[in-house]
């Protein structure tokens, strides 16, 4: 049954995915190695669970770069992509160029037609963005020197690969296969009508994004169903890569753009939240895909030759990239690591090949060859990394790495969750003094009220872990719960002292049911709604009432300072005792308690520094 | 008549207490001098329970008035904290002393006091060592500094053991002084700011800070 084969085929890869990876993560060797590892114990030379249907496993896979591509474009507002436009087109294109020249030189040398070898170069020139990007997000070095330049490389391939394919076909020394064709439809239009399509379909993503997606999103949030935001996201990331297959441009290419159009809008965080888990399982697959093609038969049948090829495929590119890294003067550890991040052969390579070989620029027989090669240099790069690691950055860096530096994002020490009356109070004065909060808020209306306003607020949920994970929880200090819904609070507290250990959280309480909640929950700062504008109104009316304003003031200080105390000692106490039955019940009984306490502390004086009763006593007998 | 009115000081007392509901001798003292004329009462503790002291309006209540009075309990040696804030806050570079700071030259600034301890206390035998007029050098140097006089303290000693009838005695002259400083003008008072910063005192002390 074909339902059957594919639930076995998920059983097999996901079996691997789970018992390789923590293994691979828990031996320090990353995520990517251990996706490799899993894919090749499965593959044709493993287990051999899994046959020639992982190559379309794989393609399918491919997906995951692509919503990798988006997310990547979603942390990166327009404004940053501009400022990398230096190092992507100036580093990118030399890097591009280079090494196909220098691989095509080997290959020249190796006897091959200089077509064969000028194309076999530029392909071998590309990086695997999949393996680079999730390898160096793993380790938080994507914010380093290193990593940055690195992505603007990766750019600049997915760039190039455009061109690369409409001139591929002019350097065919055989004539091509039959069913050669190439990507899209628009590749059989004249040059200038392709070049009109495609800037059309660059405009459409562009424009629709800014004009188009965010009312059609702000619709779909006020159904409140976020199952059907999912499958929106799922919808504008397939559709925009179906828009540029089509047109035969990079989906990856594509969606990354949109990623850039929407990273200033308020559902950016949604959808990160929204992909990133698709994403991940995508990769991972993908991963294992890779895993399970290297062929290791070749590698059995002619070892010398194959590791000759993998050696110096990687070794090649190592040195032109750290040419590079000395020709725009980066620190030599930063250079190492852009060096080894990008050292092996990309996913592209795979169709590019196989495009070639099929339009006669290249022999079938080494595009094999060198599919194989790509794919173990590919294995490869996580233990590089392994080295640079372990080895090489501690041997260089004597000052540790600084990785702050050049942040992609911006994303605030401070998120704020829900910008109702109270949390908008707070970011007001935060913003006042200079703290930009990441702010996360649930109704539709009011983030594009406030977004109009010019503030930067987003739309989503906070009580869902991934969207707090998406607004930068992991790298905040603070986390504000001003939810217009309390009772989550609580929920969303345990996630987060769970997964953000780091954050320190400051919740809104309604009343003081709420907040023993919030502090059975481990939070130290709990803030009851009413409780300073109550003491206020009181203060008030203890002064129309004829108290001295001071007297007053100090009053609502000690007030307020023991039914700090006794909202926390009764917490204590509930704890104790079973639980309460229901809300009201436990607020009526919260009343009780402290009303109680109240009636016996009224003969507690306060401000015995001023009162100078017993000095008059000890002093003041002499002159009576 | 008309050049009687002219040459009166105007009056501001700055009155610092923070607990006046459980005051003997301050409630009294300051009864005596509210609803003078030309004698203007800001009662701090009541005007800011915050702490937070309106710069602009303390200093143009300054400017509007010749004699300035602190009048409070002799807390630990000195004023309350709230007085203290406010001298902090209120006395700006550039306003009330530095190269621009002449807001309040020729001014007189007068101490008000209440101890509990008794006159005896306040000598060099007695328990406090010190006199009250040299546990005041700080608010005295800060008048210096700012240009203004410094009169000597009106003070009201051992409050822990006057009678009521003791109090009110020293209310009645808290009232005199008042009344007394607000008909007398002193040739000084009178001379041009720039005179006033002319003098060697005053240069002297701007050079210091």
């Amino acid at each position: 049954m074909h339902g059957e084969g594919f639930f076995f085929q998920a059983f097999v890869y996901l079996s691997a995915a789970v018992i390789a990876v923590p293994i691979a993560k828990r031996l320090g060797l990353g995520s990517v190695l251990g996706y490799l590892i899993a894919g090749a114990g499965i593959g044709p030379f493993g287990l051999r669970l899994v046959g020639a249907e992982g190559q379309d496993v794989m393609h399918f896979a491919e997906f995951g770069v692509v919503m990798m591509l988006f997310l990547v474009g979603l942390e990166l507002r327009p404004a940053l992509l501009w400022r990398l436009r230096g190092p992507v087109l100036g580093m990118g294109g030399l890097q591009l160029a280079t090494t196909a020249l220098v691989l095509g030189g080997v290959g020249l040398a190796l006897g091959l037609p200089w077509q064969s070898a000028l194309a076999i170069g530029a392909i071998l020139a590309n990086s695997s963005t999949a393996i680079a990007l999730q390898s160096l997000a793993e380790r938080g070095q994507l914010r380093t020197e290193g990593g940055q330049r690195s992505f603007a490389v990766l750019l600049f391939q997915d760039l190039a690969v455009i061109p690369l394919l409409a001139l591929l076909p002019l350097l065919a020394t055989a004539s091509p296969a039959p069913s050669a064709r190439a990507e899209g439809w628009a590749a059989s239009l004249a040059p200038l009508p392709r070049a009109a399509v495609l800037l059309g379909a660059v405009a459409a993503v562009v424009i629709g994004g800014r004009f188009l997606i965010r009312p059609a999103f702000r619709a779909i949030a006020r159904t409140g169903l976020r199952e059907l935001f999912t499958a929106a996201s799922l919808l504008l990331v397939i559709a925009i890569a179906l828009l540029m297959t089509k047109v035969g441009l990079s989906p990856a290419l594509g969606t990354f753009l949109a990623g850039v159009v929407l990273a200033e809008s308020e559902y950016r965080h949604e959808l990160e939240g929204d992909i990133e888990p698709f994403k991940g399982l995508l990769l991972g697959l993908f991963f294992i895909a890779v895993g399970a093609a290297v062929d290791f038969s070749s590698l059995a049948a002619r070892p010398l030759l194959t590791t000759g090829l993998v050696l110096a495929l990687v070794l090649l590119k190592l040195g032109v990239l750290l040419a590079l890294g000395r020709v725009f003067r980066m620190r030599l550890e930063q250079s190492l690591l852009l060096a080894v991040v990008l050292a092996q052969g990309g996913e592209f390579t795979f169709v590019l090949f196989s495009f070639a070989a099929q339009n006669g620029v290249v022999d079938p027989g080494h595009a094999k060859l060198l599919v194989a090669t790509v794919a173990l240099s590919m294995a490869l790069t996580p233990l590089l990394l392994l080295l640079h690691e372990r080895v090489l950055s501690p041997l260089l860096a004597a000052a540790p790495v600084s990785r702050e530096a050049d942040a992609i994002d911006e994303e605030g020490a401070v998120i704020i969750a829900g910008f109702g009356a109270f949390g908008s109070i707070v970011g007001r004065l935060l913003a006042a003094n200079g703290v930009k909060a990441t702010v996360l808020d649930v109704d539709p209306e009011r983030v594009e009220l406030l977004r109009r306003l010019g503030l930067k607020v987003f739309y989503g949920d906070a009580s869902r872990l991934d969207l707090l994970h998406a607004a930068g929880a992991a790298r905040a200090r603070l986390l504000l719960l001003a939810l217009d819904h309390p009772e989550k609070a609580p929920e969303v507290v345990a996630a987060a002292q769970k997964h953000f250990p780091q954050l320190t959280v400051l919740a809104r309480a309604s009343g003081r049911t709420d907040a023993h909640a919030l502090l059975e929950a481990g939070v130290r700062h709990v803030y009851r709604d009413t409780l300073d504008t109550s003491l206020r109104a009181g203060v008030d009316a203890l002064r129309l009432l004829g108290f001295r304003a001071y007297q007053a003031q100090r009053a609502a200080q000690a007030f307020r300072r023991h039914d700090e105390r006794s909202v926390r000692e009764l917490t204590h106490l509930r704890h104790d005792r079973a639980a309460y039955l229901d809300r009201a019940r436990a607020a009526i009984r919260d009343l009780e308690e402290t009303l109680r306490a109240e009636l016996e502390r009224r003969d507690e004086r306060r401000d015995l520094g001023w009162d100078a009763e017993s000095l008059r006593e000890e002093f003041g007998q002499a002159e009576r | 008549m008309a050049e009687a009115v002219s040459t009166r000081q105007r009056i501001l007392i700055l009155f610092a207490h923070p607990a006046l509901q459980s005051s003997r001798v301050n409630r009294k003292l300051l009864a005596a001098v509210s609803g003078l004329e030309g004698v203007t009462v800001h009662d701090l503790y009541e005007a800011y329970p915050d702490f937070d002291v309106d710069v602009p309006r303390e200093q143009a209540l300054l400017a509007a008035h010749d004699l300035i009075v602190f009048q409070h309990p002799f807390y630990w040696y000195s004023t309350p904290p709230l007085l203290k804030q406010w001298l902090d806050l209120v006395l700006e570079h550039g306003w009330a002393y530095g190269r621009e700071g002449r807001a309040l030259h020729g001014k007189r600034l007068l101490c008000a006091l209440t101890t509990g301890g008794r006159a005896e206390a306040y000598r060099r035998e007695g328990h406090n060592r010190f006199t009250v007029r040299e546990l005041l050098a700080p608010i005295e140097q800060t008048a210096r500094l700012c240009g203004l006089e410094f009169l000597p303290p009106f003070i009201v000693h051992g409050t822990h053991s006057l009678s009521a009838a003791a109090i009110e005695e020293q209310a009645r002259a808290y009232r005199e002084l008042i009344l007394a400083l607000r008909e007398r003008g002193s040739s000084r008072d009178e001379a041009p700011p720039e005179l006033a910063a002319a003098t060697p005192g005053v240069s002297e002390v701007r050079d210091a800070r």
